[in-house]
């Protein structure tokens, strides 16, 4: 039987000729990942194997981005334990405050993943890197300390999803509706287990900004992992950011998928995440009257640059509603650059934003934002749980900088087309 | 080769009646072992001896990430779950932890509360000595089996790294 993209790039870092769903491998890693809340659980237990090296001092990266800068003391120390053990460790992609951003935007832009990769990562989102067409999974801190230790993990090899994209997205839908539509369509387990595939003439209708926020939700459907299909962009995007040599797999013709969807981009309208799950979802025409206190525009999910520019073509020469507070955060310390030296930042500010050093801040609702009871924010993060942005009786709409943007104008959900 | 009686539970057994969150304070595995299924059976603890089976349904273990769930069930004496099918988290935590876990649709349907079942993980074949019926999972593979007997991935990659 045929493979899978995300099965033949792990038969290739298994060494093995073929694998099939269900089967137990163990593959070679081209990257191991943590943060500041799962690395020092993965110090603990690569403390306990007893060496004094990791496996390769290019093939770790370890990034402090959940509470950083420190937001108090207990984080602070977390982070000593972390810079020490990089420092300790030799380890060559330590990013500190400064040069950090959040890991899953900060990752690719620095090229340490390219395609055939396998990557995995302590934290949930490390599916990202699958808009590059590698195989990117989110682990424990076991993993990441074994990882660590050996260069090699185990994998049970994932059966997959097929989504055909074909036709044109209409103005204003982006990425973010893409994978919303999608959630809402096959639900919140509706991939468990499983790889979620990309391919069809459609692909290549979507910039590298909306495959990775697309790749960065598959988890969202409880997928093992995210891919999409390489073309050209990935290829110019690999080469503009790293020196690494990547290798592109097709999946064979006769692949097997346990389901297979079409999706006609064309089709898609702006898409809202309504509490509290990711797969709650309506289109801007049928949301009705959600009035906010508070917009959150950035995270792993919508913090990169074409984000920021579709942001500030809606906010440019408008005032944010008084009273409601917007939050915007570049997710690196480059796209911040790019976005000042673009002159986007200086709209933010002129219209009533804020605009935040890169972190994951109010996305898991661990600073720089926290929502009080009973107050409700549109953000362009990926989840919704119940308190995931502050107070467990607030509330957090899931939506694309575009729909956000207009809202934080108008004060309640709204479609860029109200407000343009 | 393990051999005990089954202790039988349904489908979406999830993280928090296996371990309650309340008892999330600690690491120590012999506490959190005191709390294993508070939740969902409370007389678990005084009824599970050690080497006994769990068996469940669809979905075990699903919800948060928490390593806790399966260090308290293998804590508790229990020394294998089987299931129709584990929650993806779970089963990874399980096998890192050295907790064998295996899927087999048919036998969880065939086994009742009490029976005594015996798993050879090598062949991947289950036994119900109380019904004297024989079925075959899925086996580990020799690696899977090295971190099984080495208490868990930290302790396989030790004698691997040695
Ligand atoms: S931005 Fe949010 S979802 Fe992304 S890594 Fe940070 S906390 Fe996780």
């Amino acid at each position: 039987m045929g493979m899978t993209m995300t099965q033949k790039i792990l038969a290739h870092r298994a060494g093995l000729g073929s694998v099939e769903p269900g089967e137990l491998i163990m593959t070679e890693l081209d990257l191991v990942l943590g943060n500041d809340i799962t690395t020092p659980v993965a110090i603990e237990e690569f403390e306990k194997i007893g060496i004094d090296r990791v496996f390769d001092t290019q093939k770790i990266a370890i990034v402090p981005d959940h509470f950083t800068p420190n937001k108090d003391i207990k984080s602070a120390e977390q982070c000593r334990l972390i810079r020490e053990f990089a420092r300790g460790m030799y380890i060559e992609n330590y990013f500190e405050v400064g040069e950090m951003g959040i890991e899953h935007a900060l990752i690719p832009e620095k090229g340490l993943v390219v395609a055939g990769d396998v990557v995995i990562g302590a934290d949930s989102h490390t599916c990202t890197y699958g808009a590059l067409g590698a195989f990117a999974t989110g682990v424990g801190s076991t993993d990441m300390a074994a990882g660590m230790a050996t260069g090699k993990a185990w994998f049970k090899v994932p059966g997959a999803i097929k989504f055909v994209l074909k036709g044109k997205k209409q103005k204003w839908v982006s990425g973010k509706d893409i994978i919303l539509h999608i959630i809402g369509m096959i639900g919140v387990d509706g991939a468990l287990y499983k790889s979620m595939e990309y391919t069809g003439e459609g692909v290549s209708e979507l910039s590298m900004d909306e495959r990775f926020t697309i790749a960065n939700m598959a988890i969202e459907a409880g997928a093992k992992n995210g891919i999409f299909e390489v073309d050209d962009k990935t290829i110019s995007y690999m080469k503009q950011h790293s020196t690494k040599g990547y290798e592109i797999f097709k999946a064979d013709d006769d692949a097997y998928y346990s389901e297979i969807y079409e999706i006609d981009l064309g089709e898609i309208r702006p898409t809202v995440a309504f509490p509290h799950l990711p797969e709650n979802t309506r289109t801007i025409d049928e949301v009705g009257e959600i009035f906010i206190d508070q917009v959150v525009i950035g995270s792993c999910t919508n913090g990169r640059l074409e984000d920021l520019r579709v942001a500030a073509s809606i906010l440019k020469g408008n005032k944010v509603k008084k009273g409601v507070r917007t939050i915007i955060f570049p997710a690196t310390q480059k796209i911040y650059l790019d976005a000042l030296r673009e002159g986007l930042i200086e709209i933010f500010i002129e219209a009533g934003a804020v605009v935040s050093t890169p972190t994951c801040g109010p996305c898991l609702g661990g600073h720089m934002g926290i929502l009080a009871k009973g107050e409700r924010a549109i953000s362009t993060t990926n989840r919704n749980f119940v308190g995931r942005m502050g107070h467990k009786d607030s509330e957090v709409y899931l939506a694309s900088p575009a729909v956000a943007a207009a809202s934080a104008i108008t004060g309640k959900i709204s479609s860029p087309e109200e407000v343009l | 080769m393990i051999k005990g009686k089954a202790h039988k539970y349904g489908d979406n057994v999830d993280t928090d009646v296996i371990i309650p969150a309340r008892y999330l304070t600690t690491t120590d595995w012999d506490e959190l072992a005191s709390y294993c299924m508070a939740d969902l059976d409370r007389g678990f603890v005084d009824k599970v001896e050690a080497g006994d089976i769990m068996v469940a349904g669809k979905n075990f273990g699903c919800g948060s990430s928490r390593e806790h769930a399966p260090i308290a069930i293998k804590a508790s004496g229990i020394s294998c779950v089987i299931a129709k099918s584990f929650a993806r988290i779970f089963y990874r935590n399980s096998i890192n932890i050295g907790l064998p876990i295996i899927e087999c649709g048919e036998v969880v349907e065939d086994i009742d509360d009490g029976d005594i079942v015996s798993v050879d993980f090598e062949e991947g074949i289950i036994t119900n000595h109380t019904k004297g019926r024989t079925y075959k999972g899925v086996g580990f593979p020799p690696f899977m089996q090295d971190i099984m007997n080495s208490d868990g991935l930290i302790g396989y990659i030790k004698g691997t790294l040695k």
